[in-house]
C-alpha cells in the first residue's frame, strides 16, 4: 500500500503544477492579449504606443496610396465618424477592397497606425464581427 | 428525382437512428435478446441510407443541378470536376451531411467489426451512436437541409469561393472529420461502460483500436489543414493559434491523453474513471469544435459564412451532451473500481504525467480560445488572443512533457528505477548540452527547443537500441530481435520520434526564417538566406475558370518557381497562388503582388527554414499510430 506521505507529496506536486499553469495563463493574459479598437475609440482612448492592438473599419474609397518606400501602402479606415490612416508594408490580402471591412494589427504611432498584419477572411461578404457590432451601436 | 430520393434517405436515416437508440437501450434494460440484436442491423441501415443520401447530393453537384439551392449557391458549370465533388462539403449543409455520414460509418463499423464485443456493450455503444446521429440528423433536416429546392432554378450557380478551389478542400475536411467524429465511438463505449457500471482491462483493449483510428485520422487531418493553410496566403501560415485551428487541436490533445491512459487501464487495471472521463471530454471537445466552426461566434480567418440560429442549435446539443454525459458519469462512475495503485516513477507514472500535461495544455488552449467570447459577453471590451498567449502558456507546459516522453519508455511497469532509466539517457543528454551550447546567441527558448528535439530523437533511438540489444549481441541477433518486436512498439517509437522531428521543424522555422518585401521588375535579382532568385518574367495565362498573371522566379540552380495572381470572373474574386520550392533545409516561398507600374510588381519572398520537417514529423506520428492500430494483438480485438 502506498503511504500517506507519498500521497500527500503527490497531491502537493499536483497542486503546484496546476498553480504554475494558472500563473502562466494569467501572466500571458496580462502581456499578450490584443485589444480591438474602432477608429473613434482609438482617438478617444489613451492607447499605449508600445502595445500591439487591432483596429477595424471600412476602407475609405480612394484612400489607398503607395510609397514612398518599396511595397509601402497607406489607406484610411473609417467607422463612419472618425478615420485613421494605416501604413503597411507588404502585399494586401486578396479580399482587401475599398469600401470593404478590414482589420489591421500593429501599433499606433503618432496618429498613424503601423500595421504588421492586415486581415481579411475567406468569406466574400465578410465584415469582421467586432466591427459589425461596433458599427451597429 | 434523385434529389428527392436523397432527401427521403436522409429522413429514413433519422427515423432509423431514433429506433437504433430506443430499442437496444430498452432491450438491455429488460434483457430481451431480440431487441438487443436490433442494434447492429439498424446501424448498418442508417449508414446505407446516409451513403445514398450523400451520393444523391454529390450527383446534384456533379450534374450541376441548380434547382437545388445548395448547388446553386456553391457551384457553377465551369468549375473543374474535382471541386464540384469536393464543393459538396465546402459549405455548411454539405459538411454537416458528411459529419453524420462519418458518424454512421463508425456506428456501422462497430456493428460489423465488433464481433468479439459482449453483445450488451456493443448494443449500448451503438445506441449512443444512434442518439448522436438522431440529434445531428434533426439539426440537418430542420435547419440545414442540403436538398432544399430553389425555384426558379438559376441558369448558372454562384460558384465556390475560389480560395477553397484547392486540393486541400478535397482531402482536409473528410480526414479531419474522420478523426473528430471517430472520437464519438470512444464516447459511446465510455457511456456504455458507465451504463454497465464496470470497466475491465478487456474494455480498454476493445476500445484502444477505435481511439487509435480516430487519433491517426485527426493527426493526419490537422496535418493536411496545416499544409493547406501554409501555402494559402493570408491564413496565417502553418499554425496561427486561430480559434478554428484550436478547435481541432483540443480534441487531439484529449485523444492523445486518452490514448496513453487507456494503456494504463489495459496493463495495470488502474486509472479507469479518469479514462472514462477523458473519453467523454475528448468527444465534448469535438462537439465544441463543431460549434465554434459552424456558429461563427469567434472571429477566425478560417470561418465561413455563419448563421447564429444554427450555432444555437449546436450549442444546445453540445450542452446536452456535456451535461448529460457528465451527470451519468457523476452517477455511475463511483461504481467503477480501480484495483491498481502505483508509483510516480514507473511506466504508468510517466503516462499519468503525459495525461496531466496534455490535459492542462488543452485547458490553456480552451481558455485562450473562449476567453474573448466570455469577456465580450460580460463587458464591452473586445480582444483577440493570438500566438503570443499560447507561446507563453502552452509551449512551456510542453517542455516537461517532452522529457517524460523521452524517459517514460525506459521505465518498467510498477517499479521504481529512475536512476537506471536516466543512465540510458546520458548520451542523449550530453548531445542536448552540445547542441544548446553550439546554438547559443539565438533566442534562448528556441535554442532550448532545438536541443530538446535532438534529445528526444536520441532518446527514442536509444530506447529502440536497448530493446534490440544493439552492439550487445551480434548485429544479426539484433536484427532478428528487431523483427520480432511487436508493431505497437514500433508504433510508439515512430510516433515519439515524429514528435521530436515536429519540434525540430517548428522551432527551426521560428529561429531561422526570413523574408523580403520589395518592388521588382523582370530581370531583378533578389537575395534571401544565401540564395539568389532571379525575377524572370510575368506572363498572362488562361485557366479553366480564371485568368492569371504568372510570375516566374528562377533559383541559382535553374529551378523555376511560379506564383500566380488569379482572377475568377464567376465569383468576381482575386486569389494569390504562392510559388514553392520545398527543400529539407528550408522552403523558398514566393508571392506575386500587384503591378504598381508597367513591369514593376510588388513581390514578397519568404525563406521558411526547416518547415517541411513539421509535417514529416506529424506524418510520422500518424504512421506510428497506424502501426499500433495494425498490431496483431489489438487486431483480434477489432
Amino acid at each position: 500500500m502506498i503511504s500517506k506521505n507519498y500521497r500527500l507529496g503527490m497531491l502537493i506536486g499536483f497542486l503546484a503544477f496546476i498553480g504554475t499553469a494558472v500563473a502562466l495563463v494569467l501572466i500571458a493574459f496580462e502581456d499578450s492579449v490584443v485589444f480591438f479598437f474602432t477608429p473613434t475609440e482609438l482617438q478617444s482612448k489613451q492607447v499605449n504606443p508600445e502595445r500591439r492592438i487591432r483596429v477595424g473599419g471600412l476602407v475609405e474609397d480612394g484612400s489607398t496610396k503607395r510609397g514612398p518606400a518599396d511595397a509601402e501602402i497607406r489607406f484610411k479606415i473609417t467607422d463612419g465618424n472618425t478615420t485613421v490612416t494605416i501604413r503597411y508594408i507588404g502585399i494586401l490580402p486578396d479580399l482587401f477592397r475599398e469600401g470593404q471591412g478590414v482589420v489591421a494589427q500593429g501599433y499606433l504611432q503618432n496618429a498613424v497606425f503601423q500595421a504588421d498584419e492586415v486581415l481579411a477572411k475567406h468569406d466574400e461578404n465578410y465584415m469582421p464581427r467586432n466591427l459589425a457590432s461596433a458599427m451597429n451601436k | 428525382m434523385i434529389v428527392e430520393l436523397g432527401h427521403m434517405a436522409l429522413i429514413i436515416a433519422l427515423v432509423v437512428s431514433v429506433f437504433q437508440t430506443i430499442i437496444p437501450l430498452y432491450g438491455t434494460a429488460c434483457q430481451q435478446a431480440r431487441l438487443i440484436s436490433f442494434a447492429c442491423p439498424a446501424a448498418i441501415v442508417q449508414f446505407t441510407a446516409l451513403v445514398l443520401s450523400f451520393g444523391a447530393l454529390i450527383n446534384a453537384f456533379v450534374t450541376s443541378d441548380f434547382s437545388v439551392a445548395n448547388v446553386a449557391y456553391n457551384s457553377s458549370f465551369l468549375k473543374p470536376m474535382l471541386y464540384k465533388v469536393s464543393g459538396v462539403w465546402g459549405n455548411h449543409e454539405g459538411s454537416m451531411l458528411l459529419w453524420v455520414l462519418i458518424l454512421s460509418f463508425f456506428g456501422a463499423s462497430v456493428a460489423i467489426f465488433g464481433g468479439n464485443l459482449p453483445e450488451i456493450l456493443r448494443a449500448r455503444a451503438i445506441a449512443v451512436q444512434g442518439l448522436i446521429g438522431a440529434s445531428f440528423l434533426t439539426f440537418i433536416i430542420f435547419t440545414s437541409n442540403p436538398f432544399a429546392r430553389l425555384i426558379p432554378a438559376p441558369i448558372d450557380g454562384r460558384g465556390l469561393n475560389p480560395l477553397l478551389q484547392d486540393i486541400g478542400l478535397a482531402l482536409h475536411p473528410p480526414i479531419l472529420y474522420l478523426g473528430y467524429v471517430g472520437l464519438s465511438t470512444t464516447f459511446s463505449f465510455a457511456v456504455a461502460a458507465l451504463l454497465e457500471g464496470r470497466v475491465s482491462q478487456l474494455w480498454a483493449r476493445w476500445v484502444r483500436p477505435w481511439i487509435l483510428a480516430a487519433w491517426v485520422a485527426l493527426t493526419a487531418g490537422i496535418t493536411l489543414g496545416s499544409i493547406w493553410s501554409y501555402y494559402e496566403l493570408g491564413w496565417g501560415g502553418w499554425w496561427f493559434w486561430d480559434p478554428v485551428e484550436n478547435a481541432s487541436f483540443m480534441p487531439w490533445l484529449a485523444a492523445t491523453a486518452l490514448l496513453h491512459s487507456v494503456v494504463v487501464v489495459e496493463k495495470r487495471n488502474a486509472l479507469k474513471r479518469w479514462t472514462i472521463l477523458l473519453a467523454l471530454v475528448a468527444f465534448a471537445f469535438s462537439l465544441l469544435g463543431t460549434f465554434l466552426v459552424r456558429s461563427g461566434v469567434l472571429t477566425s480567418v478560417h470561418s465561413f459564412a455563419a448563421d447564429s440560429q444554427r450555432g444555437m442549435f449546436i450549442l444546445v446539443l453540445l450542452s446536452i451532451a456535456i451535461v448529460g454525459s457528465l451527470s451519468l458519469y457523476a452517477w455511475r462512475a463511483p461504481k467503477i473500481e480501480s484495483s491498481g495503485t502505483f508509483l510516480l516513477i514507473s511506466r504508468e507514472g510517466a503516462l499519468v504525467i503525459n495525461n496531466l500535461f496534455t490535459v492542462t495544455g488543452a485547458g490553456t488552449v480552451l481558455i485562450g480560445t473562449i476567453y474573448p467570447l466570455f469577456l465580450e459577453s460580460i463587458s464591452d471590451e473586445k480582444i483577440s488572443v493570438g500566438p503570443p498567449f499560447f507561446e507563453a502558456t502552452f509551449v512551456p507546459l510542453m517542455v516537461p512533457l517532452i522529457f517524460a516522453v523521452g524517459v517514460g519508455p525506459f521505465l518498467a511497469w510498477k517499479r521504481n528505477n529512475l536512476v537506471s532509466a536516466l543512465h540510458n539517457l546520458i548520451f542523449a543528454t550530453v548531445c542536448l548540452v552540445v547542441v544548446f551550447v553550439c546554438l547559443l546567441g539565438a533566442p534562448i527558448g528556441a535554442v532550448f527547443g532545438m536541443a530538446l528535439a535532438v534529445w528526444l530523437m536520441l532518446a527514442v533511438l536509444t530506447e529502440w537500441a536497448k530493446r534490440v540489444r544493439l552492439f550487445r549481441v551480434s548485429l544479426f541477433a539484433s536484427l532478428s530481435r528487431a523483427r520480432l518486436l511487436p508493431r505497437s512498439a514500433y508504433g510508439m517509437s515512430i510516433a515519439h520520434f515524429g514528435l521530436a522531428v515536429f519540434i525540430f521543424g517548428a522551432v527551426g522555422d521560428n529561429l531561422y526564417s526570413t523574408e523580403v518585401v520589395r518592388y521588382a521588375s523582370p530581370g531583378d535579382k533578389i537575395k534571401i538566406a544565401g540564395h539568389t532568385l532571379t525575377f524572370q518574367s510575368v506572363t498572362k495565362q488562361l485557366g479553366i475558370n480564371y485568368d492569371a498573371y504568372v510570375g516566374k522566379f528562377v533559383m541559382e540552380n535553374g529551378q523555376v518557381i511560379e506564383s500566380e495572381r488569379r482572377f475568377f470572373p464567376v465569383e468576381g474574386q482575386q486569389t494569390t497562388e504562392v510559388g514553392l520550392s520545398v527543400r529539407p533545409s528550408g522552403d523558398i516561398y514566393t508571392v506575386l503582388g500587384e503591378a504598381v507600374a508597367q513591369d514593376k510588381w510588388t513581390i514578397r519572398i519568404y525563406y521558411n527554414a526547416l518547415v517541411v520537417w513539421i509535417w514529416i514529423g506529424t506524418a510520422l506520428m500518424s504512421v506510428g499510430g497506424l502501426l499500433s492500430f495494425l498490431d496483431a494483438r489489438l487486431r483480434i480485438a477489432l
